[in-house]
């Protein structure tokens, strides 16, 4: 996909994904943060040295020179073409950019590329197994666990982190273990049931 | 934001000789990252610190030292952390999300930025961050701001929680130079805003925090943590308390008090200790020695609940605290 898609007809200057970071910072409660969103830098500026990145991304060994100052979720959009992960609020505030580092889950917002240097990324694209789709993904298929879709790969990447890092006892752990990711269609319940359910296939 | 080299040092030397006076140690990026976007930080050169050896969580006869690299969500899950300062690994777990636990470390845990809106929005005036610019919370939305240790200068509540406990247990704080090291308590090494508010400690120019120790002691197994926070989760505290008591029968033989969410640094309560040491545990003790707590208090239109939500907060964690033992 070509990230030039994103910038929608005929409006100059406003991208989806502004309108999106925009639209998230206000919808979880920041509204100070709304008009800063759209000035996000782009993973690639002229004016500072670049810094070469050697990571594994889904299993893949990637090279790339990417800007210091460019996040991990820039770079794994615009860069390397995985638009899986979705910018929210790009404040680390929302969790739709979540993504496994060295195997546990992180806001890649937050994430300077640079720092994963040496290090193993997983995306949402990374997830399956050829054809065959993580339980985690199956069970948010299986319990609707979405709506619009646009903090799915989040909630996803988030959810089978926390399984990872135990199972959870109750849907109350469930709800406190999975709080850095908001879904603003509020398919909570159906998040947790499918939660509930992967975790009983991955254990 | 700004142009900003960036360098890699594997050593601790090497990180240090990196450092400048406009430079900044980057570990979990939470706040440096998050606060550059923002164009509230803006260092010219950012030092990548996360090869460097400090990590390990080890306890010793001199108490628990932490390297200043190991992520919150790691020191939380502990075993040691929990069974020996409890209170320490639920301030974590209360701190953030997951996503972020697993990110953040233990030493830009200590030198997080405050959450005041004004400080994070460079198109309004604040001290903090543009020194001599006025305070714009002052007449602002300021519900969620400091009551203790405020100036007329600056209101910004601190807010880390773990800052919390590790102040009333008395925690050190190592730090390095190129110059060399040396080691400060955490309680002074916060500063108060006063008329100069950009200055939040007594960090020098290029100085890093290599780790930490929490002196033994015999209430720090017997502490808590309680939170009160807007949302059940992912909030920062309205008012907490960090309370750990050393027991003998019913009775308290020592405590050791500090409160978040309601002072411009992490707040420890010596008169509240004081009240409460050597007497028998019962509410109307508990209520009467925390009566003093929000002395000198300061509220602002939209905080004046503060006060007494300390007390409250104070009350219900001795109260947790002395039916779980």
């Amino acid at each position: 996909m070509n990230p030039n898609d994103e910038t929608g007809p005929g409006r100059p200057g406003v991208s989806r994904r502004s309108v999106l970071g925009g639209g998230a910072a206000v919808a979880i409660g920041v509204p100070l943060l709304a008009r800063e969103a759209q000035a996000v830098p782009p993973a690639r500026v002229a004016d500072a040295a670049p810094v070469t990145v050697r990571a594994t991304v889904n299993g893949r060994p990637v090279s790339v020179q990417v800007d210091p100052r460019a996040t991990l979720l820039d770079t794994l959009r615009d860069e390397l073409e995985l638009t899986g992960t979705k910018k929210g609020c790009d404040r680390g505030q929302c969790g739709a950019c979540t993504v496994h580092v060295d195997g546990r889950r992180v806001l890649s917002c937050l994430t300077l590329a640079a720092t994963v240097d040496d290090r193993e990324v997983t995306t949402i694209e990374g997830l399956a197994r050829g054809d065959r789709l993580h339980p985690m993904q199956q069970a948010f298929i299986e319990r609707d666990g979405l709506q619009c879709g646009f903090c799915t790969p989040g909630q996803i990447m988030s959810a089978v982190g926390m399984v990872q890092e135990g199972p959870a006892r109750s849907d109350d752990e469930i709800r406190e273990r999975m709080s850095g990711n908001i879904c603003r269609c509020s398919c909570y319940p159906s998040i947790v049931e499918a939660i509930r359910d992967a975790q009983k296939v991955m254990r | 934001m700004p142009t900003a080299s960036f360098t890699r040092p594997r050593t601790l030397d090497e990180a240090l000789s990196h450092a400048t006076p406009d430079s900044a140690f980057l570990a979990g990026g939470t706040t440096l990252v998050d606060l550059m976007k923002l164009d509230v930080l803006t260092p010219t050169r950012v030092v990548d610190i996360n090869r460097l050896p400090l990590h390990g969580i080890k306890l010793d006869r001199d108490g628990l030292h932490i390297g200043a690299l190991e992520r919150m969500s790691d020191v939380a899950a502990d075993r040691i952390v929990r069974r020996d300062y409890p209170m320490i690994a639920q301030a974590l777990e209360l701190s953030a999300s997951a996503q972020l636990r697993n990110m953040a470390s233990i030493g830009g845990n200590l030198l997080q930025r405050t959450r005041c809106g004004y400080f994070r929005d460079v198109t309004t005036a604040c001290n903090k961050r543009e020194p001599g610019s006025g305070c714009s919370a002052l007449t602002g939305f300021n519900r969620t701001h400091a009551i203790l240790g405020t100036s007329d200068a600056c209101v910004a509540t601190h807010p880390s929680d773990l800052a919390v406990p590790l102040v009333a247990l008395g925690t050190t704080v190592h730090l390095a130079t190129a110059q060399g090291t040396r080691t400060v308590p955490l309680d002074t090494f916060y500063a108060l805003p006063g008329s100069t508010p950009h200055l939040e400690n007594t960090l020098r120019p290029g100085e890093l925090i290599t780790g930490i120790t929490v002196p033994r002691s015999m209430w720090a197994p017997n502490s808590v943590y309680l939170k009160i926070r807007d949302r059940q989760s992912y909030e920062f505290a309205l008012a907490s308390a960090a309370v750990a008591i050393e027991w003998r029968g019913h009775t308290i033989r020592q405590a050791r008090i500090a409160a978040g969410g309601v002072g411009t640094r992490p707040w420890r309560l010596p008169a509240v200790e004081n009240a409460l040491a050597g007497r028998r545990a019962t509410a109307d003790v508990f209520e009467a020695a925390v009566r003093t707590a929000a002395d000198g208090a300061r509220t602002l239109p939209h905080n004046g609940f503060k006060p007494a939500l300390l007390r409250r907060t104070l009350v219900r964690a001795l109260t947790v605290l002395m039916e779980s033992r």
